[in-house]
């Protein structure tokens, strides 16, 4: 495999039962850059995302064909433990899901179920995860408190931060900012900017100018189809594919 | 058009009594468990009634003291508990947590239709397999005793605490489980740590109201506790609880006299102990409510 390549697919299907929702993508992902999935709701991109660290196992009845890698692994392999593949995958949902405990547990909590016991190194960590998901300032006062007090941004960078602690080495956003005011995704847009310097980071959204902004490559999917894959530059300005065109200037969608 | 308008305020009127007669109903029975109990206390304190050890109310002279029959009930709930509320829980945490949609289907409804077997059959399968069960394993003269009850009771609250307690899981939103899946947690992590503390009050409540269907539960407890009203001392005595020595005296009692004002007034603190059961419970829940985020 490219040395660049963190993650790839191979020749996936995947179904919800018997409704196809993704027909033989195959795509890579790249080391340290920001790959952004757009095209239409229900077009297959939340799903696949989902597939990088196997969160879709959790929904009954789906089928998976092809394979997935993380650098040479294969993590659908029967000997790959999903909780390991998560350890390295990390995720971000679309809607901020802090668990109703407080600030601090939210952070520590990673930590604590990865088998971590040292106080010291928890509390370390908890701090070094907010101030990078630039939302320490805002909470170093309440760490105690409910993380369900916190705005929706403010919940979203937690969630983040939550995710930085367990220090994977690849973030999976499923549509970060689809619940945000506008400065709130402003914020979210910068951090991804800056965490790709350290993560290989995945981006699904509905908002094109977002891909445009933060991603370094884009993939367009269509009826579950990965219609067209490049670098975003090349995407936005000189698509190769009809669809991805008539996409990119709003004909639909 | 003026007929019209006539038969809209008719319907509402009717709707509105319908509706306001269950408060109408308990408030009644409120007011007649009040006026017929309190009488006793004028032959007897509220404490000595309360604290009294000895319950001889056709004796003469007669004796007030219904603290073996509170006792009773307080070893029965607490007995029952100890049976329902692992199986309970445990079958809520299986169903919602563990189990395939297969067994769910088959598991929910068995669990609803043991809500659905009439008490006096509990009772009578009590009375024919366990009490000459119970009787062989401890040798004791009678299987009729409190832990026959507590085992009779746990089973029948088992589809109250179990279907509460599956409510309680159901409510906990799923990107509560996903979030921690996704930084890495084993199922087990997941359950004990983030869903089960999520549906912790939830999980209070089903407990709580099943000790009020246990407290509450009569024919069963006439049936197989035995019916001694002396203070019990373990779990393979007879005992006499509250609801059993109403339902078995009533019948005896003669109108207006003491005893009847006395079985009266020890409705009177059922009553107000499964009140209190149900009002914490609704504290509780509502908490729950407000705490998962949803509407209180």
């Amino acid at each position: 495999m490219d040395n660049n390549v963190k993650m790839q697919a191979k020749n996936v299907d995947f179904f919800y039962g018997k409704n196809q929702a993704l027909n033989n993508v195959s795509l890579d992902i790249y080391a340290n850059k920001v790959t952004a999935m757009i095209g239409p709701s229900g077009c297959g991109k939340s799903t696949f995302i989902r597939l990088f660290n196997r969160m879709n196992e959790l929904v009954p009845h789906t089928i998976l064909h092809g394979k997935i890698f993380l650098d040479d692994l294969e993590i659908n392999s029967p000997l790959v433990d999903a909780v390991d593949i998560r350890r390295r995958v990390g995720m971000v949902f679309q809607k901020p899901n802090p668990f109703p405990k407080s600030i601090f547990e939210n952070i520590s909590y990673g930590l604590k179920v990865n088998g971590i016991k040292d106080k010291a190194f928890i509390e370390q960590k908890v701090e070094d995860s907010l101030k990078k998901a630039v939302i320490w300032d805002e909470v170093k006062c309440r760490l105690n408190d409910s993380a369900l007090k916190l705005s929706g941004g403010q919940q979203q960078r937690l969630c983040i931060a939550r995710c930085l602690a367990v220090e994977t080495e690849v973030i999976l956003f499923d549509e970060p900012c689809a619940s945000l005011d506008p400065i709130s995704t402003a914020k979210i847009e910068e951090l991804i900017l800056e965490l790709k310097k350290d993560y290989s980071i995945v981006i699904v959204t509905h908002n094109m100018q977002q891909a445009a902004r933060v991603s370094d490559y884009t993939g367009f999917f269509l009826l579950g189809e990965l219609v067209e894959f490049g670098k975003t530059q090349d995407i936005f300005t000189s698509p190769k594919e009809k669809r991805t065109e008539d996409y990119i200037t709003g004909r639909y969608g | 058009m003026k007929k019209l308008h006539f038969k809209e305020k008719l319907y509402k009127g009717i709707f509105t009594i319908l509706a306001f007669a269950s408060l109408f109903f308990l408030v009644g029975i409120v007011l007649v468990l009040i006026k017929e109990g309190l009488p006793i206390f004028k032959e007897v304190s509220f404490l000595k009634f309360i604290f009294g050890r000895y319950w001889y109310p056709t004796y003469n002279p007669a004796e007030f003291g219904i603290l073996p029959l509170i006792l009773a009930s307080v070893w029965v709930t607490l007995g029952a508990m100890i049976i329902c509320v692992p199986l309970g829980v445990g079958s809520a945490l299986y169903l919602n947590e563990l189990a395939g949609p297969a067994q769910k289907a088959i598991l929910k409804p068995v669990i609803e239709l043991l809500a659905s077997i009439p008490s006096v059959v509990f009772g009578f399968f009590g009375m024919v397999i366990l009490t000459p069960f119970l009787q062989k394993v401890f040798h004791l003269p009678t299987g009729l005793t409190a832990l026959n009850a507590s085992i009779i009771l746990g089973v029948m609250a088992i589809p109250t605490v179990c279907s509460i307690a599956e409510d309680a899981l159901n409510y906990v939103p799923n990107a509560f489980r996903e979030a921690s899946f996704a930084v890495g947690a084993t199922r087990w992590q997941t359950l004990t740590r983030v869903v089960i503390p999520a549906a912790g009050s939830g999980i209070s409540t089903a407990i709580i109201l099943g000790m009020s269907r246990a407290v509450g539960e009569t024919m069963t407890v006439l049936m197989v506790a035995g019916g001694a009203a002396v203070i019990p001392h373990t779990f393979l005595e007879p005992v006499r609880p509250m609801t059993a020595a109403i339902a078995a005296e009533m019948g005896e009692a003669p109108m207006g006299g003491n005893h009847y004002h006395a079985l009266f007034a020890i409705a009177l603190i059922l009553f107000v102990i499964t009140f209190l059961f149900n009002v914490i419970a609704e504290i509780i829940s509502r908490r729950f409510r407000i705490k998962l985020g949803l509407s209180g």
